[in-house]
């Protein structure tokens, strides 16, 4: 297991799901063993405005927020909100944008966020079975078949 | 013995968790972000919880229920506080027979309030033991030592939350608490301990003062106090989530770390302060403990003045350590927030905005009826202000400005605040009268589709008595009552006000339409219970 802390910033608008998506992440990494956390601000962001969240996993996280320039991964759902939100990635870091899933490929672009969590599986090292667990503990179950499907073409969307 | 079972849960969710774990009776309070998961995931667990019309009555209800012997706990945001501080300043003298534990969710850095006062000066100023969890964890933990406090010293305990503690996600392992098990409510007569009159009242000052010279010394050698012997060239004290952002930025200084911030392990910090070469003081807002740790003859480092306005993050604690006052890059500029496309509001603003009002806002969602396109609102201040300061403007603007006044208020800070505003108005009406919008969507829709008295619907949603805005209104008296049902068209209003305004008359006007939010929430919820 990589005893670093990974750092991961979702972002988007209010209503994208982005605060589903990194409940998700940060499940996803707790079954697969880490010490997580996770934060974001609640409130004034849920009308329509800009949301992030912030998922810390590794050995022992302290801080719940990201430190500024210091995101290994960005993953963004919202196409205006890349350059906002680029400040966040240390140097090297990787820009998951939502342009990696073609505009017709989903049959619901509502799934964006889970195909892009599907792109950045890839990346990470919690296991696949993690992942799924995760998906299905945190959507209803007439939206487990859509969402695991969207999570199928997020991965492969990245070469592995 | 099994395993404790491990969770990934937010604070306030860990408070939840705890409640239900400590038996407390009856949780109270007022919705306000930060606090307001509190006592919904209380409920869901199963838990007695209820909202009240505001956080003074929260309060003394919960009051009411720790004088009965129960376990009790009262939620609110940090302004709501103030809106409690009437009973909390007293219930530090009568003390409780049962157990009273305060939460207070304070917000650095604004993310959704109108300011950012720093509560820790409340345990201080009424004279309440303080507790502060860093985490989860220390969330669920600190409950159940609040509760042991709250029991052995007969007081209400203040669980200072912020932010950052509140609605991060962090791992909580469901260990057992430390905590007896719950008492069975009785009533218990003692009257000089709970009526406070003068010559009761001397006496429990001097009770109090005791308790927390009692509770000082307990907190010396209490658990709720950490110490870490790192390098001896740093050592930091900190408490919330100060401490987490410390621990990352010094990685190997050493660290105590406060979870009891009122009354102050005095003596334990001069040691720690004595051991190191260079001893600074993480906070966030208010140099609180650098002024009481200096006030005590132990020499700290504060952060410089430019850190007490907003939140802490590693970053700036990295900054702090080193001293650093150079400008910070500026965050990054989203997008802000928006009332909803088909909003109910929306019609309301724009038709203020139209005439030319001048407008006495308040605290809701409505409050973005100040952005662009509307920018239709003057003042905003506190729950409930809407009404007093457009009366205040009514009475001293000249005649043609104080016919534009309007008073706009939603229909949960109404029953908050804006009652007694209304009784203003008819005991001091201005010459010119007044208008008073009530913009009825509902719900508590700012804070997530909260209930109140004017839904008619419990905590969790089921039916209960409903106070009824324009049957209150008649019955003060007010004469001119409107209720504009389902309003899409904006001439109705516009033709309304442009007669009241200028009237000389007292008048509420209730332009009633549900949130578009609860629409989707209330199908969901009818399927849920299968209706």
């Amino acid at each position: 297991m990589n005893t670093k802390t990974t750092n991961v910033v979702i972002a988007g608008l209010g209503g994208q799901g982005v605060l589903k998506a990194s409940d998700i992440l940060a499940d996803a990494a707790f079954r697969a063993g880490y010490d997580v956390k996770k934060s974001e601000i609640h409130g004034m962001s849920q009308r329509g405005g800009s949301v992030s969240s912030d998922v810390r996993f590794g050995r022992e996280v302290f801080s719940p927020m990201v430190p500024p320039g210091e995101a290994d991964y960005l993953v963004v759902l919202a196409p205006d909100q890349v350059e906002v939100n680029r400040p966040v990635l240390r140097a090297g870091g990787l820009l998951i944008a939502p342009d990696l899933i073609g505009e017709n490929v989903l049959p619901n672009r509502r799934s964006l966020n889970v195909a892009l969590l599907g792109a950045l599986s890839r990346h990470l090292e919690i296991g696949e079975s993690h992942w799924l667990d995760a998906l299905r503990a945190h959507l209803p179950e007439k939206l487990h078949e859509a969402n695991l499907a969207a999570f199928a073409i997020g991965r492969k969307a990245v070469k592995p | 013995m099994n395993a404790p079972e491990r969770m990934l849960l937010s604070g306030n969710e860990a408070v939840a968790l705890a409640a239900r774990g400590l038996g407390i009776a009856l949780g109270t309070g007022y919705p306000g972000t930060p606090s307001t998961e509190i006592l919904e995931d209380f409920s869901a667990r199963g838990g007695r919880a209820q909202w009240s019309p505001n956080e003074k009555v929260a309060m003394e209800v919960a009051l009411g229920a720790a004088f009965g012997g129960a376990r009790a706990i009262v939620t609110m945001k940090h302004v709501g506080l103030n809106v409690a501080a009437d009973p909390l300043f007293t219930a530090a003298y009568t003390g409780v027979s049962g157990a009273l534990v305060v939460v207070s969710a304070d917000d650095p850095g604004m993310a959704s309030s109108q300011n950012e006062q720093d509560n820790r000066r409340y345990a201080v100023a009424a004279g309440l033991p303080m507790l502060e969890p860093s985490d989860s964890q220390e969330a669920y933990d600190f409950l159940g030592w609040a509760v042991r406090i709250s029991e052995q010293w007969h007081l209400p305990v203040i669980l200072r939350m912020t932010t950052r503690v509140c609605h991060s996600k962090t791992i909580v392992e469901a260990r057992p608490l430390a905590a007896t098990a719950p008492p069975a409510p009785h009533f218990e007569r003692d009257i000089a301990q709970r009526v406070m009159i003068p010559a009761y009242a001397r006496p429990a000052h001097r009770r109090l003062r005791e308790k927390l010279a009692q509770i000082a010394t307990w907190g010396e050698t209490a658990p709720l106090i950490r110490r870490i012997d790192g390098d001896r060239k740093l050592g930091l004290i900190a408490s919330g989530i100060s401490y987490e952002h410390a621990m990352e930025a010094a990685p190997g200084a050493s660290f105590l770390k406060l979870g009891l911030t009122y009354p102050l392990p005095i003596e334990n910090i001069r040691r720690f302060a004595a051991g190191v070469e260079r001893c600074v003081v993480i906070e966030e807002g208010d140099p609180y403990l650098v002024e009481a740790l200096r006030a005590a003859d132990i020499p700290v480092e504060g952060k410089p003045e430019m850190y007490r306005f907003g939140e802490l993050n590693v970053e700036r604690v990295r900054r702090i350590l080193a001293r650093d006052v150079s400008p910070e890059p500026a965050p990054p500029r989203g997008k802000p927030p928006q009332l909803c496309v088909g909003c109910p509001h929306r019609i309301v603003f724009e038709t203020l905005g139209k005439l030319g009002c001048i407008v006495a806002g308040d605290i809701g969602c409505y409050t973005l009826g100040v952005l662009p396109p509307f920018e239709a609102m003057d003042s905003c201040v506190c729950m409930g202000a809407s009404i007093g300061v457009g009366l205040g403007l009514r009475h001293v603007l000249p005649e043609a400005e104080a016919r534009k006044v309007v008073s706009v208020i939603g229909d949960s800070t109404f029953v908050h605040s804006g009652i007694t505003g209304l009784v203003e108005m008819i005991y001091n009406p201005p010459p010119t009268g007044h208008v008073v919008l009530i913009l009825d969507n509902g719900t508590t829709a700012m804070t997530g589709l909260q209930e109140h008295p004017g839904t008619g619907r419990t905590l969790d949603h089921r039916p209960t008595g409903r106070v009824v805005f324009e049957n209150l209104a008649h019955a003060l008296g007010i004469s001119e009552v409107h209720v504009l049902e389902n309003l899409k068209d904006a001439a109705a209003l516009e033709e309304l006000m442009m007669r009241l305004m200028p009237s000389g008359k007292l008048a509420l006007v209730i332009v009633r339409r549900p949130c578009l939010l609860t629409a989707k929430r209330d199908a969901d919820l009818a399927k849920a219970s299968g209706t």
